[in-house]
């Protein structure tokens, strides 16, 4: 499943803004459910709507954000809620990391743009883009399309939770969080084409279930390193002798 | 914004972002070991589905392992679009409608 564009005409700032933007849109459309049950659930936690919506335009980090309401449901302490918010975020840390290579050649002032706007959905896009072999040298206009896109969406669906969320009864019970489930399971499956990469999969998948009573997420990292040790063993040991 | 709510706001804005920030801001000076560049290519499959497997089989702490969970049902049709077309607006938008419409039946 190709989620970056395959052939583009000539590369300009512009036209790899618009790839980008373009590229995220079925993302996006996972996303949606997501920011208005966000936006639903906010006041229902006992966030008042200045605060809501400001934790989406200044944290712009979604499973976080639900697992701080689910905390503050819980009248758990404010250091409690952004240490929880660390655990769950550090993913992000493997992201930047991952973006690196790519990002080098960068100002400060990109880096620190495309570094705030960085999510999930974001970094699956942005890196297939970066890994085609064209010399394009505007490829993190790609990601700022993506971005922004991410972005301008989850600042619309919070404030539609908050505005038409009351209207809808038990809008928050109707399972729509499935939509990340579906949009996650989209974005990993092009991966699935080597054997290492299955064996990654595999082995996090497994590791995530039986570390889930972990505190604060820890069980999600310990998964996710599991699933890294296992693909590069198994890419190691399926190696060709040189 | 009561005080508290303040706080809270810009504690998770500042770790959030002094997770995603450092190593891009320090990249002019890293150079990555080859063993490093090799496990970030699994990074995101593993993410993902660490964050997935638990969000379709857990429920209250509890595994769900039945045809009665329509996020099992859904994710197998999410799967199997996705298999079929590499097509990734079809693939989410038959699985929310498949999960939904189980969720609907059972």
């Amino acid at each position: 499943m190709a989620i970056a564009a395959n052939s583009m005409p000539k590369s300009t700032p512009w036209r790899e803004f618009w790839a980008g933007a373009r590229q995220t849109i079925p993302l996006i459309v996972g996303a949606i459910p997501f920011g208005i049950i966000f936006g639903t659930l906010a006041q229902s936690s006992g966030l008042s709507l200045a605060a809501a919506a400001a934790m989406s335009v200044c944290v712009f980090a979604g499973s976080s954000q639900f697992i701080a309401l689910g905390l503050l449901g819980t009248s758990s302490p404010v250091g409690v809620i952004i240490l929880t918010t660390l655990v769950v975020n550090l993913r992000h840390l493997l992201y930047s990391i991952g973006l690196v290579p790519y990002l080098q050649p960068l100002g400060a002032g990109w880096k620190a743009v495309l570094a705030f706007w960085l999510t999930d959905e974001t970094f699956m896009v942005a890196i297939q883009r970066y890994r085609q072999p064209d010399s394009s040298s505007h490829k993190h206009w790609f990601q700022l399309g993506s971005a922004l896109s991410m972005y301008g969406n989850w600042q619309l669906c919070t404030w539609l939770g908050l505005t038409l969320g009351q209207s809808i009864p038990n809008a928050a019970n109707w399972g729509l969080d499935f939509a990340m489930v579906a949009t996650f399971i989209g974005m990993t499956m092009p991966y699935l084409q080597t054997r290492p990469m299955v064996a990654t999969v595999v082995v996090s998948g497994g590791t995530a279930l039986l570390a889930r009573s972990l505190p604060h997420q820890l069980g999600l990292m310990v998964a996710a390193i599991a699933g890294i040790a296992t693909g590069m063993i198994v890419e190691d040991l399926t190696k060709p002798e040189e | 914004m009561s005080p508290t709510e303040w706080w809270l706001v810009s504690g998770m804005a500042l770790v959030t972002f002094l997770i995603r920030y450092p190593a891009l801001a320090l990249s002019g000076r890293l150079k990555l070991p080859a063993k490093l560049l090799q496990a970030l290519n699994y990074v995101p499959p593993a993410v993902l589905v660490a964050i997935v497997v638990p969000a379709i089989f857990v429920e209250s702490g509890d595994l769900w392992f039945s045809w009665q969970n329509p996020r099992i049902v859904g994710a197998i049709v999410t799967v199997a679009i996705g298999l079929w077309r590499q097509n990734l607006l079809l693939t989410i938008t038959v699985g929310m409608g498949a999960f939904l419409l189980w969720q609907l039946a059972v």
